[in-house]
């Protein structure tokens, strides 16, 4: 009894005392769905790349490897993807979306750039893949093949590969040295391309292939019966394109209009102002908010001079005139004919209408079935032809460069599955990071950088690019805007604000950190204080 | 806000770390070496702002002193669920004697310490409100007139809450306690009492007075700090939300500390020799009733008779202290 008057018990710590037996909830570490990645579709973990490019530096590479997992086109990403990922963005909410697209164009020029490649790291698997179309669901689809081991060959109609990215979109919205090192870079892979090769018959080469995904594309330009005397000069928007891009510069005139609403038809009209029209003139039966057109694309040919007439149908076409018919929207939205009809000058008519595709070659294909004049195909790409997937334009869905890639990597991924005679792994969706599931008191104000673009001058007398790219400096801060929505993105805020330190932080640098179940309480502290919602409460089994 | 601001998008110095700083800008809290001087297994309740607080000022001062720090502690929740005998969840020097007596204690040891010329070693006293604003005040206003070297931090509950929650003079009016039920024509707390002691121990002329509440840690950990490079008797008034005593949810705390701010009902700001020199800024001013409503001592100014007339008097609280000290961002005022 060497103890102080009074004393009886040694002095402990309360760790003894564990308080965890109170909890009637735990609070658990989660990934939700960022809103980013549920919307693209090229199905990018936005989120992640972002967290990885938030660090600069060596965080680059990085980023651009995580983009590369999905897409193998980063740097045409950030220049033609309408990024659905921005009007996606939960930070559009509290200020401006994030600049996403802006922040891939950097990753992407980076690693042409510091010339990052990708490799196989698999072992051959003797599969042969024949990919019919070198567009970007093609090239998706070999790329995300190759990288699995198999053997492909794209066999191209065209001259050069890239499809609609080099034939559809001027230059002036995507630099042709971009598309080639992206394009080279799939072919560094070990994939077969072969020029200048139209499969005409699909079931005569069919059978030297274990399977076949099809990815021709729609390049016939839809033609509308528009009455025409001799003189008129009308083309389409598809060849016109495409001729310039070979080389043939299209004969057009001063004035020149251009009938249609979609991206195509702003195209056109930019390409005119370009070649020498001192005027474009979009001729659009609806109004100019229910143009298919992107925004962006809009707002760009506005600012290069391109007039609109809106809610105008053409009803004839003679030498530098047209007559046109002015329309009124029904209670539904559709146009109908006024019978008032007045003239306009033009020189030379564009149709920007929409696109067909040839299908010619799939003739005789057991299963085969197209409707509406595109291929149908299952959620796994297949058509009914057992072997034979498609994606791209040539499948019912929205048409752009982002949703053909996606076609590409689920074609690709489904492809692998059907060779191995396994299912494919089934890909997890947690629940949406929604808006309401952050704090964002903790965000930082921070307006968003927006890309400089060309100079008027320069953009109506030349191809160069319109909209320039982010310095590094520029393109991190915007990267740091990123709310990280749903993700941890290693804040310490939980480890702060536990009152009974019952969240530890392990001593790594990704700064991860563990709930300390004998001493939680299950307050909800962290939940609540957690910037990007990324900790939920479950009850405990009691 | 006077402390260094990192220049770092997406959350900047809002949170308590981040892993794209380097450790020595993060904040105390943030780092694994922290010395978590109340640790884990005290019986405080889920959610407790009061013991937040504590480790958040108490890990700072330990930071900033090397650790040459010894804690007095008067009675009150902080006390009680911390050192139930025989265990202590102290992880520094810790006494405790009585209720009233803490800054009297403290500045004894404060001098028994000079007395053996150990000056090296630092004295923080603690106390809730009660402990602070009602029972110790005669003590403390001695210690600050004697100016002792002493930091005494309040961390300020707003009421007596181990004992049952009853009323203190940090009690804010309307609120309904154990002791100011809501009934009578003017239900809760009285209008026109209780007392401000950040502005007493102003009027002392002691070297550094500053508020603060567990919503801004980085505030927090920034007075801390500066409080210990001062000689001679210092005050940090840290307002600490209690979920039991409010009847809010456990994981409010951070939410009504932060509130109760931005409302402009809890002015933070610090003073030196009895001028205010810097004050937080409100960033994203809310009406009180946004303060208000999640918590049970005001749900009868909401119920099925709201009393819209008192919330408008504790608005106007909050207008006087935004107008008196300033709590708006230049250009807003």
């Amino acid at each position: 009894m060497d103890k102080p008057f009074a004393i009886t018990l040694d002095v402990g710590t309360s760790r003894a005392n564990k308080t965890g037996s109170w909890r009637t909830e735990r609070a658990v570490y989660t990934n939700r769905m960022p809103p980013c990645n549920d919307a693209c579709p090229a199905g990018e973990n936005v989120q992640a790349w972002l967290y990885e490019a938030e660090e600069g530096g060596a965080g680059y590479e990085r980023a651009w490897r995580k983009i590369m997992a999905d897409n193998p086109f980063p740097a045409i990403m950030g220049r033609v993807c309408y990024h659905p990922c921005e009007t996606a963005c939960n930070r559009a909410q509290l200020d401006e979306a994030v600049g996403i697209n802006s922040v891939e164009r950097f990753v992407g020029d980076e690693a042409i750039r510091q010339g990052w490649t990708v490799s196989v790291e698999v072992p051959p698997t003797g599969k042969r893949v024949l990919v019919i179309g070198a567009g970007p669901s093609g090239l998706s689809a070999a790329y995300h093949l190759a990288l699995r081991g198999h053997t492909v060959t794209i066999k191209e109609a065209g001259p050069m590969a890239g499809g609609m990215m080099r034939f559809g979109i001027p230059r002036y919205r995507l630099s042709r040295d971009v598309l080639d090192a992206e394009v080279q870079r799939i072919l560094d892979l070990g994939v077969t391309l072969e020029l200048d090769t139209k499969v005409g018959d699909l079931e005569a080469v069919r059978q030297d292939y274990d399977a076949v995904f099809l990815a021709v594309g729609a390049q016939l330009g839809r033609r509308a019966y528009i009455p025409a005397g001799e003189a008129a000069h009308v083309l389409d928007a598809v060849s016109m394109l495409r001729d310039l891009e070979s080389g043939e510069k299209p004969l057009l005139g001063r004035r020149v209009a251009v009938y249609g609403g979609g991206n195509t038809a702003m195209d056109a009209a930019r390409t005119a102002k370009r070649l020498g029209a001192s005027e474009a003139i979009v001729v659009y039966r609806r109004t100019k908010d229910r143009m298919p057109a992107h925004e962006s694309e809009l707002r760009e040919a506005e600012d290069e001079g391109v007039l609109f007439k809106w809610l105008s149908t053409i009803k004839q076409v003679d030498g530098g005139r047209l007559t046109v018919e002015r329309m009124e929207l029904d209670d539904t939205g559709f146009p109908r004919a006024t019978g008032e009809v007045e003239e306009l000058d033009a020189d030379s008519l564009v149709l920007a209408l929409g696109q067909d595709t040839d299908l010619s070659l799939l003739d005789g294909v057991p299963g085969l079935v197209v409707e509406d004049g595109v291929v149908a195909v299952g959620s796994d790409m297949m058509t009914g032809c057992p072997g034979v997937f498609a994606g791209g334009d040539m499948v019912p869905h929205e048409r752009s460069v982002t949703v053909a890639v996606g076609h590409g990597k689920r074609a690709a991924r489904h492809i692998d599955a059907w060779l191995s005679g396994a299912a494919p792994e089934p890909v997890a969706r947690p629940a949406l990071a929604t808006f309401d599931t952050l704090n964002t008191w903790y965000y930082s104000d921070a307006p968003r950088a927006h890309r400089p673009v060309l100079d008027r001058a320069r953009r109506e007398s030349t191809f160069d690019e319109v909209v320039l790219g982010h310095d590094e400096s520029t393109a991190l801060m915007e990267a740091r805007r990123c709310m990280s929505c749903g993700n941890c993105f290693g804040c310490d805020n939980c480890y702060g604000v536990c009152p009974d330190n019952a969240v530890i932080k392990l001593d790594d640098p990704g700064g991860k950190y563990l709930i300390d179940l004998d001493y939680c309480k299950g307050c909800g502290l962290c939940v609540a204080e957690c910037p990007s919602g990324a900790i939920q409460m479950f009850p405990e089994r009691i | 806000m006077a402390f260094q601001q990192i220049k770092l998008y997406q959350t900047g110095t809002f949170v308590a770390g981040n892993r794209l700083l380097d450790p020595e800008q993060r904040s105390v809290q943030a780092r694994t070496g922290r010395s978590n001087s109340l640790t884990s297994g005290h019986r405080a309740c889920r959610g407790c702002g009061e013991a937040l607080g504590a480790r958040y000022v108490l890990d700072a001062a330990m930071r900033a002193t090397d650790g040459n720090l010894v804690a007095v502690n008067s009675t009150g929740c902080l006390e009680v669920f911390s050192t139930p005998y025989p265990e202590s969840s102290w992880q520094l020097p810790w006494l405790h004697s009585l209720f009233g007596n803490g800054p009297a204690v403290a500045a004894g040891v404060a001098a028994a310490l000079r007395a053996q010329g150990r000056e090296d070693i630092r004295v923080v006293g603690q106390a809730g409100d009660g402990g602070t604003v009602d029972i110790g005040f005669g003590t403390l206003s001695g210690m600050f007139e004697r100016n002792d070297d002493v930091l005494f931090v309040c961390y300020d509950n707003e009421g007596y809450m181990n004992t049952g929650v009853q009323r203190s003079g940090a009690t804010p009016p309307a609120a309904t306690t154990a002791n100011t039920k809501a009934l009578g024509g003017t239900p809760g707390n009285v209008f026109g009492q209780g007392k401000s002691v950040p502005l007493i121990a102003m009027a002392h002329e002691i070297p550094y007075v500053a508020t603060a509440t567990v919503a801004e840690l980085r505030d927090l950990e920034y007075k801390v700090e500066k409080a210990m490079t001062f000689r001679g008797a210092r005050y940090l008034h840290v307002f600490v939300p209690c979920p039991l005593g409010w009847g809010a949810a456990s994981a409010d705390t951070v939410k009504l500390a932060r509130l109760a701010k931005e409302t402009g009902l809890f002015p933070v700001f610090e003073a030196e020799a009895g001028t205010v020199t810097e004050v937080s800024k409100i960033r994203r001013q809310v009406p009180v009733e946004d303060y208000l409503r999640p918590q049970k001592r005001f749900a009868h100014l909401f119920g099925d008779q709201p009393r819209p007339d008192v919330v408008a008097r504790l608005q106007a609280r909050a207008d006087r202290n935004i107008a008196r000290f300033g709590l708006l961002p230049e250009g807003d005022e």
